[in-house]
């Protein structure tokens, strides 16, 4: 090893260290400026009418984005009545019947592949199954994008939580007779409850601010929706929409929106989070 | 393997913690039955997953099949993007991914590091813990909020003061040529680099955190500083992690549309100036795909979706196989 003078190594020392400190006031400093701007340029937006209007047309001062409100909660949700019993189902398989088996580790990878496919390309995928054999945008096309999205997230949480119930429960309960179902349902889920409702939670925030997969199948709409079956308006494409138009009046509603989805999908992800992490230290 | 077994039910006595449990009983029994019906739907559910997969590539395949036909491998090296003399190529938004991926890596992948080496090595475990936790909010910001902030905060500021000074600092370089417009391929970039940082901090600090503190601890006895023991001890044992975590955050950047469609400009042409505006396929499909009327077109442009999940596929396999093979070397279980 070179020999290197004391003074020098200490130097370098402090040196690297300032510069780790710094870094991570850069990545801290640059979460606080978009939390901050987000929600200064956001809040004056935020009025009764921009909850209970349609949006006005440009110019046309007041408005609001009741109707995208409501858009994207609907297909949040029927996301989450499709994506998350599939989801739950999938990961009872891995934890319970699949184990180490081959099948279960080809599923486990090809959870992972389709955790990291571009949302866009669901979109796409989405669009060329159910948006273009039938020729016109719908909500429901969204809402399965999104649960696309959503099914290998909670199959692998499902998975991991479940993992942490003690097979001694499983085997306790299996030797009074009950069938594999019920032991699953009854015991193994009730041991696991928290950690399954806190897993479909953060996969609800995920989904929620979601833009890419909705931009070619749930389209967007400027009116109340008659049902899922059309275009549907919702939150995230109206950002989208409003902050690429020229009008102040729209980019101010398009601030406003993103406040709204970035303090539900936030607030959803730190509740999970502590709620977990005080788990695991218990 | 638990899916072919059937035996009788283990019993209480059974060694608890085993895993491969057999199913309850035999099937004849009604108690059975059940238990396969169940099974039968969890694997059904289980199997979408591959499934959903497998109908990605086919239906991306078949929609594009047209612009296969029509173009060939030209597709691929060529840089025309032309909707009204039905001229397609790729080649400008397959080189703007791989830019615009490229210097979100160069940044983020030092300051990933130099964080999680700050909040593993230099200061207490607690504190540690709730500054990666705000670092980690970072990825939880939808990727549209990205956009909006990128475009009507962060970009005016680089026109102003980033792009002004690197022009200066940059002399005749061809990479900062160019008037600072704020929005174009150095902006996306550096969004990108702060939406894969999150991603980048958390697997190098779990890596950091794996290093036997024995190691650690015998380097800091030998009189090392603690940068030292980071660059010769830490660093050097979770090589193999932090690539992973390297492979993690590229397909992100890969594939990532929103944020960087707001910022980079969305033009068709090749420039070696990080100033001017590009494209990268993501933002390309963003932009035109409800635009597309002539089905040429359309077919183009699910093709540039096709060579995009290609891409990230293929990273993605990379990564879980690099990090397989790591967790495989340290003993544990995947």
């Amino acid at each position: 090893m070179r020999r290197r003078p004391a003074t020098f190594r200490k130097f370098l020392n402090t040196f690297v260290v300032g510069v780790s400190g710094f870094s991570a006031l850069v990545g801290l400093f640059f979460l606080g400026w978009i939390l901050l701007e987000v929600v200064l340029k956001g809040a004056s937006a935020l009025s009764i009418g921009f909850f209970t209007k349609l949006p006005a047309p440009p110019g046309v001062p007041g408005g609001g984005l009741a109707n995208a409100i409501v858009g994207t909660i609907l297909m949040t949700a029927l996301a989450v009545l499709i994506g998350v019993p599939l989801g739950i189902l999938g990961g009872v398989y891995l934890s319970e019947f699949g184990e180490d088996s081959k099948i279960a580790s080809t599923i486990r990878f090809a959870s992972n592949v389709l955790m990291g496919t571009p949302s866009i390309i669901v979109g796409v995928f989405i669009y060329a199954i159910m948006v273009y054999p039938i020729g016109h945008f719908s909500g429901y096309a969204g809402a399965v994008s999104l649960a696309v999205i959503m099914l290998p997230v909670v199959v692998r949480t499902t998975e991991d939580m479940l993992r942490m119930v003690p097979n001694a429960l499983r085997e306790s309960a299996l030797a009074l007779g009950a069938p594999r179902w019920k032991v699953t349902f009854q015991v193994v889920f009730r041991g696991a409850k928290s950690g399954l409702l806190t897993g479909v939670l953060l996969a609800i925030a995920r989904v929620s601010g979601e833009t890419a997969p909705l931009l070619f199948t749930a389209l967007n709409s400027p009116f109340w929706m008659k049902s899922l079956f059309g275009p549907t308006a919702n939150l995230t494409v109206t950002i989208f929409n409003y902050a690429m138009s020229p009008y102040k009046d729209w980019q101010r509603q398009a601030w406003g929106a993103s406040l709204l989805i970035m303090a539900g999908v936030l607030s959803v992800t730190i509740i999970s989070r502590l709620y977990l992490r005080g788990r695991n230290k218990r | 393997m638990a899916l072919t077994q059937t035996s009788p039910p283990s019993l209480p006595g059974a060694p608890s913690g085993v895993p491969g449990f057999p199913p309850s009983s035999p099937p004849e029994s009604p108690r059975g039955r059940g238990d396969t019906l169940f099974r039968w739907v969890t694997v059904a559910s289980a199997v979408l997953v591959p499934l959903l997969i497998l109908g990605l590539f086919i239906s991306l395949t078949d929609l594009s099949m047209p612009s296969i036909r029509h173009f060939g491998l030209r597709f691929v090296v060529s840089n025309a993007w032309n909707p009204v003399k039905h001229d397609f190529g790729a080649l400008s938004s397959i080189y703007g991914t791989l830019v615009s991926t490229l210097i979100a890596m160069v940044i983020a992948m030092p300051l990933g590091l130099a964080i999680a080496f700050f909040l593993v090595e230099l200061i207490p475990p607690g504190f540690g813990r709730i500054i990666g936790g705000a670092i980690e909010l970072l990825a939880a910001i939808p990727s549209i909020i990205f956009g909006m902030w990128g475009l009507f905060v962060f970009a005016p500021y680089m026109a102003d003061h980033v792009q002004p000074f690197l022009a200066r600092i940059g002399g005749n370089l061809p990479l900062f040529q160019g008037p600072p417009m704020g929005i174009g391929m150095l902006t996306a970039g550096v969004i990108l680099a702060l939406m894969i940082l999150p991603f980048i901090t958390s697997v190098t600090s779990d890596v950091f955190r794996m290093v036997p503190v024995q190691l650690k601890e015998s380097a800091y006895g030998m009189g090392s500083t603690t940068f030292e023991v980071a660059r010769k001890v830490t660093l050097r044992y979770g090589f193999d992690g932090i690539v992973g975590a390297g492979f993690l955050g590229l397909g992100r950047a890969l594939g990532e549309t929103m944020a960087v469609t707001f910022v980079i400009g969305n033009s068709h042409k090749i420039s070696a100036s990080l100033f001017t505006g590009a494209n990268t396929i993501a933002s390309t499909l963003a932009n035109e795909f409800t635009e597309a009327s002539d089905p040429l077109y359309l077919s183009s442009l699910v093709e540039l979706g096709l060579i995009l999940l290609f891409i990230t596929v293929f990273v993605e396999i990379l990564s879980r196989l690099w990090l397989g093979r790591m967790k495989k070397k340290s003993g544990r279980r995947v």
